[in-house]
């Protein structure tokens, strides 16, 4: 049950049925209707306790988002649980969503009546007795596994440690969007109502004109954040412009980019901010309908959404007549059925009416006419986040962070050859080296930093030369980049930037809807073209092979500019950009694979040749029996040798050798 | 296999006539076989009211619908970018080897189904394969082999109840 | 408003599309995907223009024109992009143009003609497919689409029977039947309207031309011929006439120097259809039905209701469609009369139709013997013509033989829609008031939509009657008829838009101006005929008189009647 209903709802004259204006006000400035103090007082001291200011039993919280389950959260909090029941402790133990640092999963929070929260990362299951016993039985902080205090305490022995905040992975990054991922309960909407969820909805419901949001909209400079960076208060204008019966809005949650999870995050952390967005854009242009379209590989996500939907309705925050205001929107969540190029707007609708995703040209633009056939605005996940927090916060406040052009913040995340794996989100404006080094932490293992691939598919390859770059709409369009949806890939000096065109062409390749011909047939081409240039001359049985590998090298950019110019939508535009990037930054590694038939990354495992070190081949002969093309000889106890035109390059060899001794170049 | 009386209650949630439903029956339908047969294409179809050939199309469209069982292991191995620069692809191609079949396909026993994911959204973990919704990360071809060789076991004793997404 | 095309100020209307000002204006840009009355899908991208205002490449089927526009239709960007495409096509295509059918008048070989592609620019994996030949009208071979989708939106928006559509994704799309099976086994109504829209040879009609020839050789068969109203007007364009040049003389000099015994004319059993279904209306009006009455002379349409409203056969008119009725005859009646053993009597009717061929090997048509033994689309008839090495042009015109050789313009009125109900309510007015109509035009069921209505007043009766052509629109008709709230009396139906002229085994591509010129022509044989009504055509009359005794008659049913299967949906 929830307690809003039981405090507020039950004392006053509302109901679900009966929506009132100032329910949102009653729950975060105290009571405003005529309902007595005692209710005041109740709602006051529900707050504290929502809020972890004042409670009676110790809080454990487990994150529990996709990163922190992959890593085992489920059998910790499971852990945690028996082991509180076997020694009878009274705690409540809720799942999080994501702090965002997947790269120090698990994490888990403990706040103990009257503490400051402590925050443990890289939990096991063999550490939660140790946790359990120490903190929560003794009182004392786990200092091997702590990750940081929410508070500094002004007393006792923990002032000493250090905070969450001052951890170089937290302390750069701005988290506004975030602020609730992994701090709250993402199930619970009084959690959210307590830290000022839905004042922003009540603010504008309560006091402006869709006008009004719309106009404030473009104050605050909010830009679409699922990567082409349209201003989103113009997109709303085109909308709410349009005079028709029906208008929809549509949450696009199907976040497809490989390597990209900041929507996945924000639904599973704090699933009502978004929500709250949406109502208010539906309000803004007239919208009666809405579409949360997200991915079924996200069943978490939308589990959650499920219940979040459920709740606002109950509180009156969704369906008719919300907050009293005679404003109605209700909305579904629709579940996609995996198709990258279902993120393209009139695709995605083409989906939810259950055909075919395939795009279709525009004009006329969805705004105009989009799900079936009447006015729609389209905005990504992250955008109606924004949404909540410029009203939230105030529009000036939210011009005020970012650059001239570029607003806000924007979230990241961050993956490959970095130290701190994980979501970050900073202002625009912030550099590339920045995220890389001083929230990442950089590079791993002594390497080199040798690219960060930025804006998924569509994006492009940026190397150490721009890594200054500050993270800007245009900035990164003028280096051959774009914002893509957020994912940041870090690449040191092991990864092949062919291998990496090659592998987002295999993607753009397969995901290619095959609807216009520059797409399904030019991608395809542009793919063979790679695919020749890491294939080894052993494979090349005649020589027109080689000759085409060369010819491929000479069309390459006519094919890659016809493909970008001609494509029906988005994803064939930019489907080159990959190719081109890491052509115009790291020429020469294509012309190392082109000439001199080798892959300077060691990545291609084709143009790669196996040597046996005879220094450290100690003749144990377990290479010889794993290779499947009897390619390596050599007499018992004494080094073994490769035969180069028989070996296949399965590098079984190198994986099986207990010593080291095989080597390639 | 099951009956007919078994999806009753899928066709029966959605209104006839509706083409907007298309793809949310064709997953109930999913869940509840593992796949889409054939025969149950063509109910859709009369329940939404458009070609057969339509909803063929429709549901060869989208990845996630599947025309023949699944093994008893689904080994969805992560391509996304993370877990390509750590090596994916080598996962992928240890685990054809390993079970003779190609991404997409199922063991002649119904054992194991090898997919392919854009991206599973655990890269901290790269590379990362999950078995039936259980996640395996920080994998490389050698723990992969060792992994897969106790499933085999596991696919040869006892029955397997697993979740289908 | 104005725009500027290639540096020439226009004049265009709002809204409309650059491609449709530019042709207006004649310029040409080239279009795969694009079907004039279909709104744009922009998949094929190789009427790309650009835009100089913004220097963007744009679709122009799609695009709007806005005021001061300006264009380049063109320019080296816009060739280079065009040629491109052409090449990626290339690439991925069998390439074996010298075995094509369509060789010559493929719109993918004028392409590479016409962008100069010399050389294989791009070189890799082709796709593969296996070719579909199961079906009794129509091969697929899926190896050489292009993937336009001019079959699937035809056969989906203006035919509704959705046999084939877009299958998989990406490089892997292709068009197929549901589930991948073989045409044959799924609803599909043989009406070839997708073969006659294809782009290049990837649906073509399944030929009759080797066992014609084998026929035609052979010395015990007496090989026949029969002409539809609708090939007359088309053949020529197949040799570089107008279209719409009615070339029935030459077509049956053509025909006999094929080798053909005899070349009759299918209008005379056109003109017995409207005898025999005029009849089984006025009967049906008296015997309370069940109306409305459906023509059956459509073998797509008749496949159709087969599948899709089998509750409805009972509405069906139960007369053969006429070259069935011919064939039976010939078998019969022309056998008898020249004394020839029907068994070696060959019946191959020209048709301007794919589902013939599917209709000819119905079981309930024909007994011992099919009534039709091959049917030849009125491409194939050209080809034929073709390669035998005759010179179409220098032909003189000849006359059909007798006695099935004599019409009336009610029968040549068949091949456009809107016809047979012409046909049909002359004759329908003389039975029931015992005079012909004063007007013969009639022009409410004229024109080219696909759905027109009338109320005719016959005598003292006022009859409603329907024209629907192209299937999608015969749909809310039939669900009102299932409801019961249909208030006509009497429908024709052609599975083809605009009727027999425009039907799937025409020349092709099918184009909307062929369309209007053929539909003028069947008019124009109409009204320069001696004869303009059914009951006046003497060798019917003689046939009647002779041989079948009374119009729905026992002998008439046994011969010029059938009957009808339930079919599945899927």
């Amino acid at each position: 049950m929830n307690s809003y209903s039981r405090d507020c709802f039950e004392n006053c004259w509302h109901s679900a049925e009966r929506p009132c204006p100032h329910f949102v006000s009653c729950v975060n400035n105290g009571q405003q209707c005529e309902c007595g103090d005692a209710v005041t007082a109740r709602l006051e001291q529900y707050k504290r306790h929502l809020l972890m200011v004042e409670h009676d039993l110790p809080v454990i919280l487990v994150g529990m988002g996709t990163c922190g389950l992959a890593n085992g959260a489920r059998r910790i909090h499971d852990a945690i649980i028996a082991e509180l029941n076997t020694r009878g402790i009274a705690a409540s133990v809720i799942p999080v969503g994501c702090v965002g640092y997947c790269a120090r999963e698990v994490i888990v929070d403990i706040k103990l009546p009257g503490k400051p929260r402590i925050s443990y990362c890289e939990v096991k299951e063999k550490d939660v007795v140790a946790l359990i016993e120490s903190t929560i039985m003794a009182g004392e902080v786990l200092t091997d596994k702590l990750l940081g205090l929410y508070e500094r305490p002004q007393d006792s022995p923990w002032a000493a440690l250090p905070l969450v905040n001052e951890n170089p992975f937290f302390a750069k990054q701005q988290k506004i969007n975030l602020e609730n991922c992994g701090v709250i309960d993402p199930e619970s909407i009084d959690q959210y109502l307590a830290r000022g969820g839905y004042t922003a909805l009540s603010t504008v419901i309560n006091g402006k004109s869709g006008q009004d949001v719309i106009n404030d909209m473009l104050t605050a400079g909010v830009r679409g954040r699922g990567g082409g960076g349209f201003p989103t208060g113009r997109k709303w204008q085109f909308a709410r412009d349009q005079q028709s019966d029906k208008k929809y809005l549509i949450c696009n949650a199907d976040e497809g980019d490989p390597g990209a999870f900041m929507d996945r995050a924000l639904l599973e952390g704090d699933p009502h901010r978004v929500v709250e967005g949406m109502i208010i854009a539906a309000y803004a242009i007239g919208a009666s309908y809405g579409y949360i379209y997200c991915r079924a590989e996200y069943p978490l996500a939308i589990a959650r959404l499920e219940k979040t939907l459920a709740d606002a309705r109950e509180y009156g925050l969704l369906g008719n007549n919300i907050l009293g205001s005679g404003f109605n929107f209700d909305m579904r969540i629709k579940k996609g059925a995996g198709a990258f190029v279902c993120g393209e707007e009139t695709a995605l609708i083409h989906s939810i009416e259950g055909r075919r995703g395939m795009p279709r040209p525009r004009p006329p633009y969805p705004a105009v006419s989009g799900l079936f056939g009447k006015p729609t605005v389209i905005n990504n996940v992250e955008t109606f986040a924004n949404v909540t927090t410029v009203f939230k916060n105030g529009a000036e406040w939210y011009g005020s962070i970012g650059t001239q052009t570029s607003k806000g913040t924007k979230i990241f995340a961050l993956s490959g050859k970095v130290t701190n794996v994980g979501l970050v989100e900073v202002p625009m404006g912030t550099t590339l080296r920045e995220i890389v080094f001083d929230i990442g932490g950089g590079i791993p293992d002594g390497k080199q930093f040798k690219a960060v691939q930025i804006g998924g598919p569509s994006g492009g390859a940026l190397p150490v030369q721009v890594i200054d770059t500050p993270i800007d709409y245009e900035s990164l369009k003028a280096v051959g980049a774009m914002m893509g949806s957020g994912g940041l890939v870090v690449m040191d000096e092991t990864t092949c930037m062919v291998d990496l065109a090659k592998y987002f062409m295999t993607f753009i390749q397969s995901e290619s809807c095959g609807k216009c011909i520059p797409c399904r047939e030019g991608t395809k081409r542009l793919l063979e073209i790679l695919e020749r240039l890491s294939k080894s001359h052993r494979n090349e049985t005649t020589q027109e092979e080689s000759l085409l590998r060369f010819q491929g090298m000479v069309y390459l950019e006519r094919l890659a500019s016809v493909i970008k110019d001609t494509s029906l939508c988005g994803l064939g535009q930019t489907a080159a950009n990959p190719v081109l990037s890491t052509l115009q930054y790291f020429k020469e590694e294509y012309e190392a694979h082109l000439y001199d038939r080798c892959c300077p990354a060691g990545a291609c495992r084709e143009l790669l040749t196996f040597h046996i070190d005879t220094e450290k081949c100690n003749g144990c002969g377990l290479c010889a029996k794993k290779c499947p093309e009897a390619a390596i000889i050599g007499e018992k106890k004494k080094a073994h040798y490769i035969l180069e035109d028989k070996c296949i390059r399965c590098d079984q060899c190198r994986v099986n050798c207990n010593f080291d001794a095989i080597y390639v170049n | 296999m099951q009956t007919q009386e078994n999806t009753q209650h899928i066709y029966a949630k959605y209104p006839k006539g509706q083409a907007s439903c298309l793809i949310d029956m064709l997953q109930e339908v999913q869940e509840h076989f593992g796949y889409l047969p054939d025969i149950e294409m063509q109910k859709v179809a009369r329940h939404v009211e458009i070609p057969v050939s339509r909803v063929y199309g429709v549901a060869t469209f989208y990845n996630q619908f599947r025309f023949q069982p699944l093994g008893k292991f689904v080994v969805k191995v992560c391509r996304g970018t993370a877990c390509h620069v750590k090596g994916s692809l080598d996962i992928l191609r240890t685990l054809e080897n390993e079970l003779g079949i190609k991404a997409g396909q199922t063991t002649k026993d119904l054992g194991f189904t090898i997919e392919t994911v854009a991206c599973i959204g655990a890269c901290s973990i790269a590379p990362v394969i999950a078995v039936n919704e259980e996640f395996h990360g920080g994998l490389t071809t050698k723990s992969l082999v060792k992994l897969l060789s106790m499933y085999k076991k596991k696919a040869n004793t006892a029955e397997v109840e697993h979740e289908l997404v | 408003m104005n725009i500027t095309i290639n540096g020439n100020t226009c004049w265009a209307k709002p809204g409309e599309t650059i491609l449709d000002a530019a042709r207006r204006e004649g310029i040409k840009i080239p279009t795969l995907c694009h079907l004039s009355e279909f709104s744009p899908t922009g998949s094929c991208r190789i009427c790309t223009v650009e835009v100089e205002s913004n220097g963007s490449l744009v679709p122009a089927c799609a695009f709007p024109v806005t005021e001061g526009m300006a264009i380049r239709t063109n320019s080296p960007r816009v060739r280079r992009a065009r040629k491109t495409i052409i090449e990626l096509l290339v690439a991925n295509h069998p390439q074996d143009c010298l075995f094509c059918v369509r060789s010559g008048n493929c719109e993918l070989q004028s392409l590479t003609q016409e962008y100069g592609v010399r050389t294989q620019r791009w070189t890799g994996e082709r796709k593969r497919a296996r070719i579909d030949i199961a079906s009794p009208a129509i091969e697929r071979d899926p190896e050489k689409c292009i993937l336009c989708g001019r079959c699937v939106r035809i056969c989906h928006e203006q035919q509704h029977v959705g046999a084939i559509d877009f299958v998989h994704r990406g490089f892997k799309s292709t068009v197929a039947p549901a589930l991948e099976r073989s045409l044959n086994t799924v609803p599909c109504v043989d009406c070839g309207q997708c073969v006659v829209n294809c782009p290049v040879g990837a649906l073509t009609e399944k030929s009759h031309q080797k066992v014609v020839w084998e026929a035609i050789n052979h010395e015990e068969k007496y090989v026949v011929a029969q002409v539809a109203p609708a090939v007359r007007v088309a053949l020529g364009e197949e040799f570089g006439a107008e279209p719409g040049t009615v070339v029935t003389g030459k077509t049956v000099a053509a025909l006999r120097r094929l080798g053909f015994k005899r070349v009759f004319d299918t209008n005379f059993s056109a003109d017995l259809t409207i005898i025999e279904e005029a009849t089984e209306l006025l009967s049906r009006l008296n015997n309370g039905g069940p109306t409305p009455m459906l023509t059956s002379c459509s073998p797509g349409w008749v496949k159709f209701i087969e599948h899709y409203y089998p509750d409805l056969l009972g509405n069906l008119s139960t007369c053969k469609s006429p070259h069935e009725m011919q064939g039976a005859l010939l078998k019969s009646y022309y056998a008898q009369k020249i004394g020839v053993d029907p068994s070696r009597i060959f019946v191959v009717s020209i048709m301007p139709c794919t589902a013939k061929k599917y209709e000819a090997q119905r079981p309930e048509l024909g007994n011992e013997y099919p009534d039709v033994d091959a049917v030849l689309t009125t491409r194939e008839l050209a080809r034929m013509i073709h390669s035998a090495g005759i010179d179409f042009h220098r032909l003189p015109n000849e006359g059909f033989d007798d006695p099935m050789g004599e019409s009336t313009g009610a029968g040549a009125i068949f091949g456009a829609a809107g016809g047979v109900m012409e046909a049909a309510l002359r004759t329908a007015h003389f039975y029931l008031t015992g005079e012909d109509m004063k007007s013969l035009t009639f022009a409410p069921i004229r024109g080219l939509e696909g759905v027109k209505q009338a109320d005719v007043k016959v005598g003292n009766v006022t009859l409603k009657v329907a024209a629907i052509s192209g299937l999608a629109n015969i749909k809310p008709i039939l669900d009102d008829m299932r409801a019961g709230t249909s208030p006509f009396h009497f429908i024709e139906v052609m599975a083809c838009p605009h009727g027999c002229i425009n039907g799937g085994g025409q020349p092709q591509p099918a184009s909307p101006e062929k369309i209007i010129k053929r539909t003028e022509s069947i008019y124009q044989i109409d009204r320069e005929s001696p004869r303009r009504n059914s009951h006046r055509n003497e060798s019917i009359q003689k046939l009647y008189a002779e041989f079948l005794g009374e119009p729905n008659g026992h002998k008439a049913h046994e011969l010029l009647h059938t009957h009808y299967v339930e079919r599945d949906e899927f």
